[in-house]
């Protein structure tokens, strides 16, 4: 597909027609605070050697440190077929083409992207994926609210602990929306919610919001909660890892009848770490419910002379059709990110992601122990974990992140400023993409730190 | 020319109304509406015992072509539901004065019929409108 950009002439005959003097008067609305000026380190005129030379060597100040923290994002291993197929100039654009006389292959992708997730989740159907889990889950609840109008309520609960910087996003999306966000509390001995004692009662609510696992890496009673919130009229959102679904119960299967929405960050799925992404969104649901469902859908369909083909369906969801009515004002993909999953969950199959689980499991658990028997770590909440464990360091938590990345270590996430309540916790994740050596490193890093700047603190 | 029932009362934005002899009205959407509008995949209803004000948006019909509201005509409670349309919403076209009914309203306020037009007004309005 050919992208041709306007001539200068164009662009004038444009703004001449809104009378608009130039380009940057149409962006005049967004304050000079929240402006970059300048690029302050990058001199003008700059070959684009000099440029990538410079690029390069900044990036090489993150050195290649080890990574023992997930909190949202997991460093796992990418098999180099994937970024290798994705980069095809079949794929590689900015731009995800719909239109069905042009682009049947880029559209059987996002229908296998869509089939697989279903799979995954054991839902019904899938989107074609969103911006990113945060995100996601905004629209999960923007869709529960339309979705449940028998509920008659715009209130939608969501546990403390589903991931701080979630919670957030979901606030800023919808708190304009006149939808009310609910808290539940978790179990402080147990990490997640206390199914006996903190469910609310009272009022009504369309939906809630199940974590698995929980920011904690903690496993909710998803069985009972969906149960319950079902009793209650309301609809179960279920919040997933990808990873973690090579272990435990499908979302579709929690439960008497399944939850009814499942979202999560897509990342895992082959997607390497950067920091402010590109990452994406997945998104299933009950067929039920599918005309509430946000973002693009393709569908497997059979041309007038009888042949299968692949075309976008239910767009009367989508703004472009909608209007200010519209189920979400996403009305495009994550199409480069769901293409590498794709590839990612076809290379690895079912019996791939269900061992790189397995690892995980292994290797968090096994650090967990090793560090469990050191003087000064305590290890929180209970056994049932997946991904992530939270410790209670003796010493400070920032000054031993500090000192551990002088070892080139990025050993965990200081949980205690997200929950001031959980005062100096460590919460650290080792996955399948830590060797051997890594791991002896990390420990005896570990033991060295906490009795030096535990010496400290006794002096 | 589409067919106007003459026994029916209409809106400008193309649904019919037929008083029951119970007191409740019957509404659908005219021949005109559905053929401007294709073939239709989808009809969301409003749910059994929700209130509408005379004009208010209550459902959406979504054709091949476009997705369109629904206006309440009157004020009054949603009383009974065409729910075979959820799984052959094509009766619109096919039949929409009769089997392509949507929703049946009890009325708060009666004398709101005296605003519906006529079917000579209707078919007024049509030909306004293609002008």
């Amino acid at each position: 597909m050919a992208f041709i950009p306007h001539t200068e002439e164009e662009i004038q005959s444009m703004l001449s027609t809104i009378k608009v003097d130039s380009i940057n008067d149409l962006f005049d609305e967004i304050p000079d605070n929240l402006r970059c000026q300048s690029l302050d380190g990058i001199r003008s005129g700059m070959s684009e050697r000099d440029v990538s030379k410079m690029m390069q060597q900044r990036a090489h100040q993150d050195g290649l440190p080890s990574c023992f923290v997930g909190a949202g994002a997991y460093d796992h291993y990418i098999p180099a077929a994937i970024w290798d197929i994705v980069t095809r100039g079949e794929f590689y654009s900015a731009y995800t083409p719909y239109q069905a006389e042009a682009s049947q292959g880029t559209l059987q992708v996002v229908y296998e992207f869509q089939t697989m997730i279903a799979a995954l989740t054991a839902m019904d159907v899938a989107n074609a994926s969103l911006y990113d889990g945060a995100s996601g889950l905004a629209e999960a609840v923007l869709m529960s609210v339309r979705a449940n109008r028998k509920a008659k309520s715009k209130k939608v609960l969501i546990p403390d602990t589903v991931s701080p910087v979630y919670r957030q996003v979901v606030h800023s999306i919808v708190h304009n929306q006149g939808i009310e966000v609910e808290s539940i509390k978790y179990d402080p001995a147990k990490g997640s919610i206390d199914t006996e004692n903190a469910l609310p009662t009272a009022e009504k609510f369309a939906a809630l919001v199940i974590p698995m696992p929980n920011f904690f890496g903690q496993l909710e009673e998803v069985h009972k909660l969906t149960d319950w919130a079902h009793q209650q009229g309301a609809l179960v959102i279920a919040l997933v890892n990808p990873t973690a679904l090579g272990l435990f119960e499908a979302p579709g299967n929690w439960g008497e009848a399944g939850a009814d929405i499942v979202v999560g960050e897509g990342q895992p799925l082959g997607i390497p770490l950067a920091s402010g992404g590109p990452y994406f969104g997945f998104m299933a649901c009950k067929m039920g419910i599918v005309r509430q469902l946000p973002g693009r859908l393709i569908g497997r369909t059979n041309d007038l002379d009888g042949k299968k083909g692949f075309a976008l369906t239910l767009q009367a969801r989508e703004q472009h059709i909608r209007r200010s009515k519209a189920t979400s004002n996403i009305c495009t993909n994550q199409g480069l990110m769901a293409t590498a999953s794709t590839i990612y969950m076809a290379l690895m199959g079912k019996a791939g992601i269900k061992q790189v689980a397995q690892q995980c499991y292994f290797n968090t658990n096994k650090v967990k122990q090793e560090l469990a028997a050191l003087d000064g770590v305590d290890v929180l909440f209970s056994d049932a974990h997946f991904h992530e464990v939270v410790l209670r360091l003796a010493v400070d938590v920032d000054v031993f992140l500090d000192e551990m990345a002088t070892k080139n270590t990025i050993a965990g996430f200081n949980l205690s400023q997200a929950y001031p309540e959980l005062e100096q916790t460590l919460m650290i994740c080792v996955t399948e993409n830590r060797s051997e050596e890594e791991i002896a490193q990390y420990l005896g890093d570990f033991k060295t730190v906490l009795e030096k700047l535990g010496q400290g603190q006794k002096a | 020319m589409s067919q106007i029932p003459h026994e029916l009362m209409y809106t400008k934005s193309h649904e019919w109304i037929r008083t029951e002899d119970d007191g409740s009205v019957t509404i659908g959407i005219t021949e005109h509406a559905q053929e401007a509008l294709g073939d239709m995949v989808f009809i969301e209803l409003p749910d059994l015992g929700n209130e509408y004000d005379a004009t208010e948006e209550c459902g959406v019909v979504e054709s091949v072509k476009a997705a369109s509201d629904i206006y309440a005509p009157l004020t009054g409670e949603i009383v009974a539901l065409n729910e075979e349309l959820e799984d052959a919403p094509e009766l619109v076209n096919s039949d929409p004065y009769n089997d392509g009914w949507l929703f049946r309203m009890q009325l708060a306020a009666p004398d709101e019929l005296e605003n519906l037009l006529s079917a000579e007004d209707y078919e007024k309005s049509l030909n306004e409108e293609e002008e």
